[in-house]
């Protein structure tokens, strides 16, 4: 287990290392940047800017970049955020929580319903419910999540149960921590319910058709000849067996969360990685969009770390590879 | 007497039906009842793309300044007759009342806007109408923030949402497809570079990749320039999942006989690639294609509903949802939703026909 650890942990260093590499390139292919606007000003002159280009070294090629950046960000700073004038390390590290709650929690919801639904839908396969999940699975799979998030907000302006954007109220400094924990809460329910029903879908469908499979498994059968009660047949022996694939799922899954997390940040006003990307994105502070999209892939990276480490503890033929 | 004489059926001598692999494809397609569905909403969303100039009673841009966010009209069956009711708007508000006496007769075949029909065949026929288009307007979905004919503007969208995705799988396949089939056929170093490469792009996450791309590039650009540049991106984002998979099937396709048979008849290695491995791939190819069409819809939408895809004044499901993220138009005026509709339509539709189309693949099932 540990050699496996330590195999996947080795591999994890040339794709953060080629992604911000890939990144770099890319704004450095960006037409102008934060000085440019700079420029325009009449009140700041073309040396101050000039200075400033020297100081935070945009007068060098983009491959010398590169290496001052990465020599820093190895030490734990990202690089200067223009717009914010700040250091980005502190200013996404904040954010990065956020996205992070939102998903999880999302995660936590779409598997604690997606599940159980799949596995109802299996054993009574061509029942009702089944067909209901697979009707509920379709519009779910089919439903835009820009639309499923605007529903959401029409909904929360409709009956004002839930606030509209942000994180926390603006009275939150005042708050005793119960009622901290409370406020962020009551925010966090409406984006995660968002993304959690759009990730709901493909889960239950997975889990329906993986059960339906170890179901036809011989071993099922052999287990059903001897008596056992088929609550015993299904869940001790069957669905062991089919969720080890759908730990493939959530890997291959994180990607799509993660997506979905920059659109339902970006409408319901969540402030989280993707909502600062595209803030990033119109004010051109390009440090700030590096530093958002290698934290983005690190969280996937690491996501996809988990998932593997999931999978190799439940099922031991892959821990042997 | 024997049984079976009763019962001509059973005599009957079983004959072998020889059907080609295709043949046996459509066949299971056809009992497939949710992909015929699918399939039939698709052909009728292609078709009035095609006519969007004709079926849509206003072109895409003119603005109806006396009545900004207009409620859909009614369209009423009187006398035999459907009547398009005149609206009455209340001051000071974007109310719109129906009166219940004053109507016009619904025409169809009216002459109105100009347009192109397929951008070449000059017209202003269009489906339907009434006489009078000032006062007696037809909104079937209402108008938006500059008093445009949604309805129109939603036909004028669906020839970008309807064409994109189909481009879309021509490039990210075809690439997918070439770069798989190479990498699984040769192995070797080419074989590790394109997979490392398309491991690197896969563990970006999709948005932040697609917006990273987006910004290389001006942010004002023209809607043709947006929309080459919006599918381009989405595609380069995308050959990667379909060329890790091909290449895996080009994989132990290479070791099959007809392969080495094509080999030692001395076809060039261009020739095996093309002609022997990748056809052998198609039922993956196809199902997963129709599968990912959404994928380039829901990108377009998302781009222009985020201010970098394609711009006013032009028509596209992301802009026209894009009215609809003010929260104050979005509590009144809930028609603006309408292209979301659109779009979950549309989606659900490549959803049947691609899960329809899995299931007629695979014999097993």
């Amino acid at each position: 287990m540990w050699t496996f650890t330590l195999k996947r942990i080795i591999h994890l260093i040339p794709i953060l290392l080629g992604v911000s590499l890939l990144t770099f390139l890319l704004m450095a292919l960006t037409p102008g940047d934060y000085l440019t606007t700079l420029r325009q000003n009449p009140q700041i002159s073309p040396e101050t800017v000039d200075a400033l280009r020297a100081r935070f070294g945009l007068d060098k090629p983009w491959y010398i970049q590169y290496v001052y950046w990465l020599k820093n960000a190895l030490m734990g700073d990202l690089g200067y955020s223009f717009a914010y004038k700040t250091s980005t390390t502190n200013l996404i590290l904040g954010r990065l929580w956020n996205t992070f709650l939102l998903s999880f929690g999302a995660t936590l919801i779409a598997w604690s319903i997606a599940v159980p639904l799949g596995v109802w839908a299996a054993v009574k396969k061509n029942s009702m419910v089944d067909r209901f999940c697979g009707l509920l699975a379709f519009v779910g799979l089919s439903i835009p999540e820009v639309l499923l998030a605007l529903l959401a907000l029409m909904f929360a302006y409709a009956t004002g149960w839930f606030p509209v954007g942000g994180a926390q109220s603006p009275m939150y400094d005042l708050m005793t921590t119960f009622e901290q924990f409370r406020n962020r809460i009551h925010h966090l329910i409406l984006p995660m319910l968002v993304l959690g029903a759009s990730e709901l879908a493909g889960i239950m469908r997975q889990m329906r058709s993986n059960l339906l499979d170890t179901l036809r498994a011989e071993y099922v059968t052999s287990a059903r000849a001897k008596g056992l009660s088929e609550g015993w047949v299904v869940y001790k022996h069957a669905l062991r067996n089919a969720i080890n694939p759908l730990l493939t799922i959530f890997g291959y899954s994180l990607a799509g969360l993660l997506s979905g997390a920059f659109i339902v940040e970006n409408i319901m006003a969540w402030p989280g990685l993707g909502r600062l990307t595209m803030e990033a994105f119109f004010s051109k502070d390009t440090n700030l969009v590096v530093a958002s999209i290698v934290m983005a892939t690190t969280l996937l990276v690491i996501g996809n770390f988990i998932a593997d480490l999931l999978l190799a503890w439940s099922d031991p033929r892959i821990r042997l590879r | 007497m024997e049984p079976a004489a009763q019962n001509p059926e059973v005599i009957k001598p079983a004959t072998v039906e020889h059907l080609s692999p295709s043949q046996l494809f459509w066949r299971r397609l056809r009992r497939q009842r949710i992909a015929t569905i699918g399939a039939i909403i698709l052909g009728i969303l292609y078709v009035m793309a095609l006519f969007a100039g004709f079926i849509a009673p206003y072109s895409f841009e003119p603005q109806d300044r006396q009545r900004f966010f207009h409620s859909p009209t009614w369209v009423q069956f009187r006398d035999g007759k459907l009547v398009v009711p005149r609206y009455v708007k209340k001051e000071g508000t974007f109310k719109y009342e129906a009166s219940p006496t004053d109507h016009q007769p619904l025409r169809f075949f009216v002459r109105g806007d100009k347009y192109k029909w397929l951008g070449l065949v000059p017209s202003n026929l269009h489906l339907f109408g009434t006489a009078d288009r000032v006062n007696y307007p037809v909104y079937l979905l209402g108008t938006d923030q500059y008093g445009r004919d949604i309805f129109s503007r939603l036909l004028y969208g669906s020839q970008i949402s309807l064409s994109i995705g189909l481009i879309g799988i021509a490039l990210s396949f075809s690439f997918g497809m070439l770069i798989g089939g190479m990498a699984g056929y040769f192995g070797g170093w080419s074989d590790n570079l394109i997979m490392r490469v398309s491991e690197l792009l896969m563990s970006i996450p999709g948005l932040y990749l697609i917006m990273a791309l987006r910004m290389t590039f001006p942010p004002k650009l023209s809607s043709a320039q947006v929309y080459l540049l919006i599918v381009i991106i989405l595609s380069f984002v995308r050959w990667a999942a379909s060329a890790r998979v091909i290449r895996g099937m080009a994989l132990s396709i290479r070791e099959r006989q007809f392969v080495l048979a094509a080999r030692s008849l001395g076809q060039s290695n261009l020739n095996v690639i093309t002609k022997h491995v990748l056809p052998n791939t198609f039922s993956y190819v196809i199902v997963a294609a129709t599968l990912s069409i959404p994928y380039y819809i829901l990108g377009e939408v998302v781009l222009s509903f985020l201010n970098v895809g394609i711009q006013e004044p032009d028509a596209s499901w992301g802009i026209m949802l894009n009215a609809a993220g003010n929260p104050d138009y979005l509590q009144n005026y809930p028609w603006l939703l309408a292209p979301g509709v659109a779009i979950f339509i549309t989606v659900l539709a490549f959803n049947f026909l691609g899960d329809g189309l899995r299931d007629a693949v695979d014999a097993k099932a």
